[in-house]
C-alpha cells in the first residue's frame, strides 16, 4: 500500500504473474486487484490496496485500504522517492502498528534525475525495516524486493504518537538522509504547466479529447473488421444456422434464435437470445469498450486526468460536484457500470448522488452510443449531434437544479497533480482488462437476462398489451407513433435492442431523435441500476429513478414542441 | 523577509511565497498538512482557473490543486 500516484499498481504488476483478478471489497464497491506470487517456492496472495495518504480515511476507498492493512500478514509500503517527506507520514503510521513492513522506495530513477540524493542505509537504520530502491516501470530492484520480503518486520522503537510528533520525526529523518541538489525549471516543467493554465490548458484539453475519440473509433473499427466480425460471421453464424434448423419453428426457436430475416439470421434484427442478444453486446459494443478503456487508462497513467479535473472544476463545482466528477463521466462513456463505481471517489453523499443521477440520465454508454448511431447514422450527422447536444445541455441544467435541491455539502477540490509519467504498458493493459471485466461480469449477464425477459414477454403478447395502454400518451406527449411505446418499455431491459424495433416503425428522423434521446435518459441499463442501488442505497436510488423518468417525460415533450412544432 | 502577508488565493501565477498560517479547524489543518502544506513551506502559484475555479500550487516539487475557499484560508508572505 502507499499514497496515490506512487506506482503501486506498477509494482503490483511486476510482482504478480498473469492471473490477476479484479474483485470488490465485501460490502462495498471499491475495486482492487488480487494476484498470486511466489516467495521461496511458496505461493502467496498479494493485494493492490487503494491509494491513501493516511490510515485515518477520508473516503470509501481509503476506508478499504485501512481495513486491508488490518487483515494483511506482511505489508509492502510503496513510497515515492521524489516526494519522501509527504510519503513518510503514512509510513510512520504503518510502522506504529504491529505489522511486518517492507518499504519499496519507488521512482528511484526519477529522484536521481531530479537531483534528490537519499541515504538508503541510514533510512533503513532509522526506520528499522528493509528499504529497497525500485524502478517499477523497468523492473529494477523488484527481485531484491521479493528476496527481502522475509526480512519485513515491525520496529519496536516507533510508538503510536500524535500528528505533530510525527511531523517533527519526519523532519528530522529528512534532514539526516536526504540531500536535494538545486533544480532549474526545465522545459518539461513549462510544458506541464501549460496544460494546467486555463489559457493554454483548455485548447490542449479539447485537442486531447477529440484525438482520443478518434483513436478509439479507429481501434474499435479495426477490432470489429479483423477480429470480431470474422469470428461472428465466419465461425459462429453457421453454428447458429444449424441450431436454427435443429430447433425448427416454435416458441423455443423464437426465444433462442429469434426471427429469420429472408431465411437467414440477421445479427441486428433477429432478436434471439443467442443471435442479436449475444452479438450486440459482444460483437458491436465490446470492441469499442476495449478501445475506449485502453485509451482512458493510458491518459490516466500518464497523469493527465488530474489536470483535466482542475480545468473543469469551476463548472463541475456549480453542478454540485468538483472536478473529479469528470472521471465518472469519462468512465461512464464506456460502460456506465465503472462510471457508477467511480462516483465513490467523491467525498459526500450529495456529490455522489448528483454524479450518479447525472451519469444515468445524460451520459450515454457505448451501447447507447451505438444505438444512437445505428438509428440515426443513415440520416446524417446532424441528427446525431442533436441527441448528444441535448444530453450535454441536460447534464448542465440538471446539475444546476440538483445542486440547488439536494441537501448536503459539496466540498472543494483538493487534488495532487502528479508529474507526467511514461505509462507502463503492462499496468495499462491490466487496468484495461480490469475495467472490461466489469462489463463482461456485471453488465453482460443482465443484458442476457434482459433479452430473455423481453422475448418471453413478446411471445406471450404482454409487451404488446402494455404498449397498447401507453400508446395514446406517447402520441400526445411526444409526437411518436403509439407503437413506439413498445420500444420504450423494452428499453427498460435492453436499450440496444430497442433500436431494431424503432427502425421498423417508419418514423421521421426527427421523431427518431426524440425516441432515441428519451431512451437514453429515462433509465440506465439494469446492470447500472443494480450497481447504483448498491452504491446509493435503495431510498436514494428510488429518488434518482423518479428524477430520470420525470426528466425523460419533460425532455420528450419539450423536444416535440421544438423539433416537430406541434 | 518583511514581505506583505496576504491570502494564497490573491497571488498571481508565477509568484513565490512562504506559508505563514493555515486558518481553520483541525480537519482542514490536517488535510493540508498531510499533503505538505504547512507553515514555513515555500509555495509557487502555478495557475488560477477562471470563474472562481481552483488554484494550483507547487510545494516540495509537487503540484496540488485546491479550491478557492481553501486557498483563502492559507496566509502567505510574498517572497518574489
Amino acid at each position: 500500500m502507499g499514497n496515490p500516484n506512487v506506482g503501486k499498481s506498477v509494482v503490483f504488476s511486476r510482482l504478480t504473474g498473469a492471473d490477476v483478478i479484479a474483485s470488490n471489497y465485501p460490502g462495498t464497491t471499491v475495486d482492487f486487484s488480487k494476484g498470486k506470487m511466489r516467495i521461496d517456492g511458496k505461493k502467496v496472495e498479494i493485494i493492490d490496496a487503494p491509494g491513501t495518504y493516511s490510515l485515518v480515511p477520508t473516503n470509501k476507498a481509503e476506508e478499504v485500504a485501512a481495513k486491508m492493512f488490518k487483515d494483511a500478514d506482511v505489508v509492502i509500503n510503496v513510497v515515492d522517492a521524489t516526494n519522501l517527506e509527504r510519503n513518510l507520514y503514512l509510513t510512520l503510521e504503518l510502522l506504529e502498528k504491529d505489522k511486518p513492513i517492507i518499504i519499496a522506495l519507488n521512482l528511484w530513477d526519477e529522484a536521481k534525475h531530479l537531483g534528490i540524493h537519499i541515504d538508503v542505509e541510514e533510512l533503513e537504520r532509522m526506520l528499522g525495516v528493509p528499504v529497497v530502491p525500485t524502478v517499477a516501470i523497468t523492473g529494477e530492484g523488484i527481485k531484491t524486493l521479493v528476496s527481502r520480503i522475509k526480512e519485513a518486520k515491525s520496529p519496536d522503537h516507533i510508538k503510536p504518537t500524535s500528528d505533530e510528533a510525527r511531523w517533527i520525526e519526519i523532519g528530522s529523518i529528512i534532514k539526516k538522509i536526504e540531500k536535494v541538489g538545486h533544480r532549474h525549471h526545465s522545459i518539461a516543467d513549462r510544458i506541464a504547466d501549460a496544460t494546467i493554465k486555463p489559457f493554454t490548458g483548455i485548447p490542449v484539453a479539447a485537442i486531447i479529447i477529440l484525438f482520443s475519440f478518434w483513436i478509439v473509433r479507429l481501434i474499435g473499427e479495426n477490432l470489429i473488421a479483423y477480429v470480431f466480425d470474422p469470428f461472428f460471421y465466419g465461425w459462429y453464424k453457421p453454428i447458429m444456422m444449424q441450431l436454427s434448423n435443429l430447433l425448427g419453428s416454435g416458441f423455443l426457436h423464437d426465444i433462442v434464435i429469434g426471427q429469420l430475416i429472408n431465411g437467414d439470421i440477421d445479427f441486428m434484427q433477429s432478436m434471439g437470445l443467442l443471435t442479436t442478444g449475444l452479438y450486440v453486446p459482444i460483437g458491436a459494443v465490446l470492441p469499442y469498450i476495449i478501445a475506449f478503456y485502453f485509451i482512458l487508462s493510458l491518459l490516466e497513467d500518464s497523469g493527465y486526468l488530474p489536470r483535466l479535473s482542475t480545468l473543469v472544476d469551476n463548472v463541475f463545482h456549480k453542478l454540485g460536484m468538483h472536478g473529479y466528477g469528470i472521471i465518472s463521466v469519462f468512465l461512464g462513456l464506456g460502460c456506465n457500470v465503472p462510471g457508477a463505481l467511480a462516483t465513490r471517489t467523491l467525498e459526500t453523499r450529495k456529490q455522489r448522488f448528483i454524479s450518479a443521477t447525472l451519469l444515468a440520465i445524460a451520459v450515454p454508454c457505448m451501447a447507447q452510443t451505438a444505438m444512437v448511431f445505428g438509428a440515426l447514422g443513415r440520416y446524417g450527422i446532424k441528427y446525431i449531434i442533436m441527441v448528444f447536444l441535448t444530453l450535454g445541455i441536460l447534464y448542465i441544467i440538471m446539475g444546476l437544479i440538483l445542486n440547488k435541491l439536494v441537501k448536503g455539502e459539496s466540498p472543494e477540490i483538493f487534488l495532487e497533480i502528479p508529474p507526467y509519467h511514461r505509462p507502463s504498458l503492462i499496468a495499462v493493459t491490466k487496468k484495461t482488462w480490469m475495467r472490461i471485466r466489469w462489463f463482461l461480469k456485471d453488465a453482460i449477464p443482465f443484458l442476457f437476462l434482459g433479452v430473455f425477459i423481453v422475448n418471453v414477454l413478446y411471445v406471450l403478447g404482454i409487451l404488446q398489451w402494455i404498449s397498447s395502454i401507453l400508446s395514446p400518451f406517447t402520441n400526445m406527449l411526444f409526437g411518436l407513433p403509439g407503437s413506439a411505446s413498445i420500444a420504450l418499455i423494452m428499453g427498460f431491459l435492453r436499450k440496444d435492442l430497442a433500436v431494431g424495433l424503432l427502425l421498423s416503425l417508419g418514423m421521421s428522423p426527427l421523431q427518431l431523435v426524440i425516441a432515441v434521446t428519451m431512451l437514453t435518459i429515462y433509465f440506465p441499463c439494469v446492470a447500472t441500476f443494480a450497481v447504483l442501488t448498491r452504491e446509493l442505497g435503495v431510498k436514494d436510488m428510488l429518488k434518482a429513478t423518479m428524477i430520470m423518468i420525470g426528466t425523460a417525460v419533460v425532455v420528450g415533450a419539450i423536444m416535440k414542441l421544438i423539433l416537430l412544432g406541434i | 523577509m518583511g514581505g506583505k502577508i496576504v491570502p494564497l488565493a490573491s497571488l498571481s501565477p508565477g509568484m513565490v511565497a512562504s506559508i505563514i498560517e493555515v486558518r481553520g479547524g483541525y480537519g482542514i489543518q490536517r488535510k493540508l498538512h498531510i499533503m505538505g502544506i504547512m507553515p514555513g513551506k515555500k509555495v509557487r502559484l502555478v495557475s488560477v482557473q477562471p470563474m472562481r475555479g481552483p488554484v494550483t500550487i507547487e510545494t516540495n516539487g509537487r503540484q496540488i490543486s485546491l479550491g478557492r475557499g481553501m486557498a483563502a484560508r492559507i496566509l502567505v508572505e510574498v517572497i518574489e
